[in-house]
């Protein structure tokens, strides 16, 4: 186990904690040494973005299913906190008090993600990619379409997080660490569950799915779980969205940001839930200034050549690079990270295996 | 027919009794309760024919993709891409040279063409990595559409069908007797009969190509085991290339078609991918029955929600392909 442990951070962080820490007081001293431009346009967008990222990291990563309903997940949760909340457009907007509303809103998409995957699970491979695309790209029209619900193409306006303890939690500063606690609590909530029996037998039924059926245990419940709790995620992230950009409408679940999110994920990497909030910080800061080299216009062309480039020549993302730096830096007489991974990975489906 | 009769003779009863009522919706005159219960009929055929023909264009569309991934397992997700490009390019040559049919020619080539390059550059790279594949073709759609936009701008186009091709027809169908006793036919736009008039065609071809040609019995012997086939002395790539290209042109031709019966703007490549993976959802994937048949159903189901349920239609479509995957889910055709 102790092992097990090393290998979990070692994956990305050189050895262990110390990085961990560094990592940690950058974060939570990182407003003090910036703008508030880079706390809530730069820092809290790229939590929640990668946030998002995450839990499409944990479903492919883990459990081998490329799903790209993530963002609808987390746009539909953004849309309940309008319409059970208070928005300023006038249709619908219950005015339920903030902490319902959110419990509710992040319940219903996590279970709407269920959803998908009961309908999903049932095929495989590019098949799942293909389905979570449909059902995501149906929910866009429909969003669109419908103005009894969703207030169609203009959809809502003027969501606020709320006041609490006298802070404006809108203010750059409490939504940063906002984000930051939720985005910590999530990637503390995947690395855990990935060590957990479950994410164990998750992993097992990614890589072999039939020996998983025959030793007796339930593949599709996994999966459901798996989506159902991912789901949970995204949501979240999804109420935080919503609060950050105060308004949502269908082009927040439009088809270019759902690529977006996927973008995030392969650029990170999809092998370690660090990956994601590499790919947004990455994302959000090409976002920002490569406007600055080309034309405003065209971020999509640079964004979709890096994306290219990341899945022509390391189809791990930025973190599959660095590891091909570090192994060829560290020691060839240590043993190497990826060769760790292997050993824990083996070690875990024999554990199962045999227990 | 006989056999069919014989073995399930209460389901042919059911067959005959559809396809009856269905003719009685299309040629009676309707009763009145029946126009108080769902509307006027001309609404009705209207939209059954629109079904038809949108099915039409969709299977033009989606016959592509499904032949590319019969065979190469792989899933172009750039498809809407190649469809929008077909068309933006079939339209400048149409400008051009005045001519319709040189227009849809050339969308034919010129996207066959960047199949057989992407095939080329890209899918021969990383056979077998299908997710790989996949997140290539995104990323190809994603620097593609932006390309095009920077091109051709927001603005939305609309080809200039032949002259024969343009205005209507009156069908043999009756739409309502004025109180003046005198019988009104309904009237429907030539190009989008000559869609449907197409994609018939087009399937027979494929089918033909596919069953009878001696290259249509490769690639079928390549969906069912490629290495073998390439063992026994043909040149796969040549094939795969071939069928790209075919799949690809095929986008480019729907494209062109669909420009003239509707509309060519960004977004329509969205539009045109979620169409083909439904119907080859729904259809089952990599069989041309199945992308006909998914054609024909996501078609209609998309105008009849338009008309009779606008706010919720896109819920009957989704809804079709949840109840297949639920009963199918390989869909209706897959194996």
């Amino acid at each position: 186990m102790m092992k097990g442990q090393h290998s979990i951070f070692g994956h990305f962080f050189t050895n262990d904690s110390p990085s961990l820490w560094i990592v940690a007081a950058v974060l939570l001293i990182y407003p003090a040494i910036s703008s508030d431009f880079f706390t809530f346009q730069i820092g809290a967008y790229s939590l929640i973005l990668g946030t998002i990222s995450l839990s499409l990291m944990m479903l492919a990563g883990y459990g081998g299913m490329v799903s790209l309903a993530q963002l609808t997940v987390a746009g539909l949760a953004g849309y309940l906190m309008a319409i059970f909340g208070e928005n300023s457009v006038g249709v619908m907007g219950f005015g339920w008090p903030w902490w319902i509303t959110s419990i509710w809103a992040i319940l219903l998409a996590a279970l709407f993600s269920a959803f998908i995957g009961t309908i999903s699970v049932r095929t495989e491979g590019i098949y799942t990619i293909m389905i979570t695309l449909a059902i995501a790209v149906a929910f866009y029209f429909f969003v669109r379409q419908n103005y009894v619900l969703f207030n169609g193409w203009t959809g809502y306006a003027g969501i606020e997080p709320p006041t609490i303890l006298g802070i404006y939690w809108r203010n750059p500063i409490p939504f940063y660490y906002l984000s930051l606690v939720v985005a910590a609590f999530c990637y503390w909530a995947v690395v855990y569950c990935s060590r957990s029996t479950f994410g164990l037998a998750l992993q097992a039924i990614r890589d072999n799915p039939r020996r998983m059926q025959s030793l007796g245990y339930n593949i599709v419940l996994h999966r459901v779980i798996a989506y159902f709790l991912s789901g949970f995620i995204a949501a979240t992230a999804g109420v935080l969205l919503v609060w950050f950009n105060g308004r949502i409408s269908p082009g927040s679940v439009s088809v270019g940001v759902i690529i977006d999110i996927l973008v995030i994920a392969v650029l990170g990497g999809l092998r370690h839930p660090i990956g994601p909030f590499i790919g947004a910080i990455v994302f959000v800061l090409l976002e920002n200034f490569a406007i600055d080299l080309i034309d405003r216009e065209r971020f999509n062309t640079v964004i979709g050549l890096v994306f290219l480039l990341i899945v022509l020549y390391s189809p791990d993302g930025l973190l599959g690079l660095w590891k091909k730096l570090w192994t060829r830096l560290i020691d060839s007489r240590k043993i190497r990270p990826n060769e760790i991974g292997n050993e824990l990975r083996t070690k875990s489906a024999d554990s199962i295996e045999t227990s | 027919m006989q056999r069919f009769l014989n073995k399930h003779p209460t389901r042919a009863v059911f067959v005959l009794l559809a396809i009856a009522s269905l003719a009685w919706l299309i040629f009676s005159v309707w009763p009145e309760w029946l126009i108080d219960l769902i509307g006027r009929k001309k609404t009705f055929v209207n939209t059954l024919i629109n079904g038809l023909t949108l099915g039409g264009l969709y299977f033009l569309v989606a016959s592509g993709f499904t032949l590319i991934f019969g065979l190469m397992r792989n899933v172009n997700l750039a498809h809407g891409t190649m469809y929008l490009l077909g068309a933006y390019i079939g339209y400048e040559v149409a400008e051009f040279s005045n001519n319709w049919y040189l227009g849809l020619i050339a969308a034919f080539i010129a996207v066959g063409l960047c199949g057989m390059l992407m095939q080329l550059l890209v899918f021969r790279r990383m056979e077998g990595d299908d997710l790989r594949q996949t997140l290539v073709t995104i990323a190809i759609s994603i620097i593609a559409a932006d390309l095009m936009l920077a091109v051709w701008t927001g603005t939305t186009y609309q080809f200039t069908p032949p002259e024969w091709l343009f205005g209507s027809v009156t069908l043999p169908i009756v739409s309502a007797i004025k109180s003046s006793g005198e019988v009104v036919y309904l009237k429907y736009p030539l190009f989008r009969l000559m869609v449907m008039l197409l994609a018939i065609l087009v399937g027979v071809v494929l089918w033909l190509f596919l069953n009878k040609s001696r290259i249509g019995m490769m690639i079928r012997a390549g969906v069912n085991d490629r290495d073998m086939l390439s063992a026994s002395g043909v040149n796969i790539q040549l094939i795969f290339m071939l069928v790209f290209a075919i799949g690809a042109g095929l986008a480019g031709l729907a494209g062109v078609v669909g420009g003239t019966a509707l509309s060519i703007a960004p977004g329509e490549d969205i539009r045109y991918l979620l169409a083909s993976l439904v119907v080859v959802i729904v259809g089952g994937l990599g069989s041309i029955t199945g992308a006909a048949i998914g054609a024909v159903i996501i078609g209609l189901a998309e105008q009849f929600g338009l008309a009779y349920l606008p706010t919720y239609g896109v819920v009957i479509t989704f809804l079709i392909m949840v109840m297949v995957l639920a009963i199918r889910p390989k869909g209706i055709m897959g194996k």
